[in-house]
């Protein structure tokens, strides 16, 4: 059934989504490619989306996913799912297990995930970078445009952080990557 | 003003006005609740944002969950976490609503063109921070290009292996790794 389906997908991505917003993004896209509830590209336009609203990214993303598959209903349950897991850890660390985090097991366990979590990061970045510079990865062939856009972005980041001394806000990267792909 | 009705006000401003997710929501959250309303101090502050960085989830949820709870108790934490998500979740329903038929438009497409870029190079400028942050030891840095390389793997060959069970076994190792150092060293092998 889409309604179990959508909870428990996303209870999973809540209850393994260490690191943030980015952290979640490969698991969410394990799951809703698994599940095939959205196509690559799709997913990829919602977290332009998500990054270019208010909000947690990953409660914008539950919420989109949760409304395209089963309306409404599906998008709350998707929503709330995806936050009850850290809802519940937070209040059972406040109540019964101050101490718990401090553990040297749960240390140890903490030091594992967070280290996989970046490979997983860089994996799924580098994929989608190089999976947009070539149309078709097995058989190389180069997406010229894709390549020249690229090129320009990371340029325009590195000389704004060299000029302005601080991060280009990443509203204004997809501000800036949207007017490129219009224009080339 | 009632308590409740505060709480959630404030933290559906936090959620209304807070662009970027995670990290970007911590000065928003400092700013309201510890400086204007005084409700947690800024060393519990700090507390909230190492103990989220411990658990899985949202960050921004995490801190509203906190200081909900450390308010109002349960109904204070619900409350400030549904505060917290309305306005993410109102946005993106009417998006989501209008979305088809949106990226159907011919501008739009193209643009999209452009954005599914930027956000590859985001996801890679976020690991590239991430790397930054981690401890610079043998384990770590190993876990990391050992997961890295797989996660390559089950993309480009479309493995049919998930990230979670990935994150699963690295768990694992270290908590072997862990426990078998802290064995030797009981036996009395100052192996290090």
């Amino acid at each position: 059934m889409i309604y179990l389906d959508l909870f428990l997908g996303f209870l999973k991505v809540g209850c393994f989504a260490f690191g943030g917003a980015y952290g979640a993004i490969p698991l969410i896209r394990d799951i809703v490619l698994s599940y095939r509830w959205l196509n690559d590209e799709a997913l990829t336009y919602m977290i332009a989306v998500s990054e270019s609203t208010p909000g947690p990214i990953m409660v914008n993303l539950a919420t989109y996913v949760g409304s395209s598959q089963a309306g409404f209903l599906g998008a709350v349950i998707a929503t709330l799912a995806v936050v009850l897991p850290s809802f519940l850890i937070i209040l059972l660390v406040m109540v019964l297990l101050k101490n718990t985090l401090k553990n040297k097991y749960i240390q140890a366990i903490l030091r594992g995930l967070k280290p996989c979590v970046i490979g997983i990061v860089l994996a799924t970045g580098a994929y989608m970078v190089l999976g947009n510079c070539f149309d078709t990865v097995s058989t190389l062939k180069v997406n010229l445009q894709a390549i020249i856009i690229t090129v320009l972005l990371v340029a325009s980041m590195f000389s704004y952080k060299h000029f302005a001394k601080k991060k280009l806000p990443p509203t204004l990267l997809i501000v800036i990557s949207a007017v490129m792909g219009i224009v080339t | 003003m009632n308590i409740l009705l505060d709480l959630f006000l404030t933290f559906v401003k936090i959620g209304l006005f807070t662009f970027g997710g995670g990290y970007a929501m911590i000065p928003m959250i400092e700013n309201n609740c510890v400086e204007r309303k005084q409700w947690i101090t800024h060393d519990e502050m700090m507390n909230v944002t190492v103990i989220a960085e411990s658990t899985p989830g949202p960050i921004a949820i995490n801190c509203a969950t906190f200081t909900g709870y450390k308010k109002a108790g349960f109904i204070g934490a619900l409350v400030a976490t549904l505060g917290m998500i309305v306005p993410s979740f109102v946005i993106i329903y009417l998006i989501s609503i209008f979305l088809d038929n949106f990226l159907e438009l011919t501008i739009i497409a193209n643009a999209f063109k452009g954005i599914k870029i930027a956000v590859g190079i985001l996801i890679l400028d976020a690991a590239k921070t991430m790397i930054k942050k981690m401890h610079k030891k043998k384990l770590p840095r190993a876990i990391m290009v050992c997961s890295c390389i797989v996660m390559l793997c089950i993309n480009l060959f479309a493995w049919n292996f998930s990230s979670i069970s990935l994150m699963l076994i690295a768990a694992t190792v270290s908590l072997m790794i862990f426990v078998l150092n802290g064995a030797s060293e009981q036996k009395g092998g100052a192996k290090k």
